[in-house]
């Protein structure tokens, strides 16, 4: 067993056995740890395949980003977990049912896949393999056999396409992120009533009349207030 | 190097586990949340794979698209979550029923 094949089932094993902690573990902020786990170890399958900028996207998102709100989400609210696994038993044969089901069928998907060979001339976006360096005026070929440059790195060929052809994906990409940053702040932004704070606009936006009356006192009676 | 249907082979039962993890976990919604991020990362690991045997980009830039959208999943569904809680003070699924009656 070579060491890409040791490191493929190691990130494997630890990928599928944390996805099964995470719906299986009975304390929600131990299925966040597993999340993590699963996560890092899938970014370790990224870069065993060669893509390298996902794999670390993955880390920087899902584990600082993600991951780090669900456990503030888990660790905040005051719930019962127990409470909350009392159906457990009730629903663990159906479930079973249904995973399997899944495997079963995405393993037959699998054994039977191929891919055509029409695939490959339909391409989008060809991986860079090697960077041929023609110099003008120089046409002898075993000098240009020699001149091989090593292909850019994963991130930089995804650079290349993600910001000019992509470059709308990228942008729509934004969006969405944006919608969900405004979504989040609205949805738990609570406006507390009955506390005593500094509206500036109010105190600005005061007219005289609002704050000042004038009144014609008759002499020797005074007013009432 | 590795094949490509081992690849396939992990993600698919990553994928299956989001998908009884969602069964299996039907009042807790912070697990359920996490089960579809599961079978996003399931979906991820499929786009990520294609892309690399088949050389083509494309399947990394719509990879980094789901994970965009991921991201955003999970910060709005936690959001709502923060928000039942506060109005229900409980987060069961079941007892999600007031748009019922």
């Amino acid at each position: 067993m070579s060491f890409v094949e040791l490191a493929f089932n190691v990130f494997a094993v630890l990928t599928v056995g944390c996805g099964l902690g995470v719906i299986l573990s009975r304390n929600p902020v131990h299925s966040v740890l597993f999340l993590i786990l699963a996560f890092i170890s899938t970014a370790g399958l990224f870069v065993l395949m060669g893509a390298e900028y996902l794999a670390f996207l993955l880390i920087v998102v899902y584990v600082g980003a993600v991951a780090v709100l669900f456990l503030f989400v888990v660790m905040m609210l005051d719930v019962d977990f127990a409470e909350l696994r009392s159906g457990y038993a009730q629903y663990l044969p159906i479930g079973f049912v249904v995973a399997i089901v899944l495997t079963v069928e995405i393993g037959f998907i699998v054994a039977s896949w191929q891919i055509p060979d029409e695939a490959m001339a339909v391409r989008q976006v060809p991986v860079v393999e090697s960077v041929q360096v023609v110099e003008p005026g120089a046409d002898n070929e075993v000098d240009q056999g020699d001149r091989v440059l090593q292909a850019p790195n994963n991130a930089e060929q995804l650079g290349m396409v993600l910001y000019t052809r992509y470059v709308h994906f990228f942008q729509i990409a934004g969006l969405i992120l944006l919608v969900a940053m405004i979504g989040a702040i609205i949805l738990t932004f609570r406006e507390r009533r009955g506390v005593k704070t500094q509206d500036v606009g109010r105190q600005v936006g005061r007219k005289r009349e609002e704050g000042v009356e004038v009144v014609s006192v008759p002499s020797r009676k005074g007013i009432q207030l | 190097m590795i094949d490509l249907g081992q690849y396939l082979l992990v993600a698919g039962i990553l994928f299956a586990i989001g998908a009884g993890g969602i069964f299996l976990n039907r009042k807790n919604v912070i697990v359920i949340l996490m089960s579809i991020e599961l079978m996003l990362l399931a979906v991820n690991i499929n786009m990520v794979a294609f892309s690399i045997y088949l050389g083509d980009l494309v399947g990394q830039v719509f990879a980094f698209i789901v994970l965009t959208v991921a991201a955003a999943e999970a910060a709005i569904g936690l959001a709502i979550l923060v928000t039942f809680f506060r109005n229900r003070g409980d987060i069961s699924v079941e007892a999600a029923d007031s748009m019922r009656n």
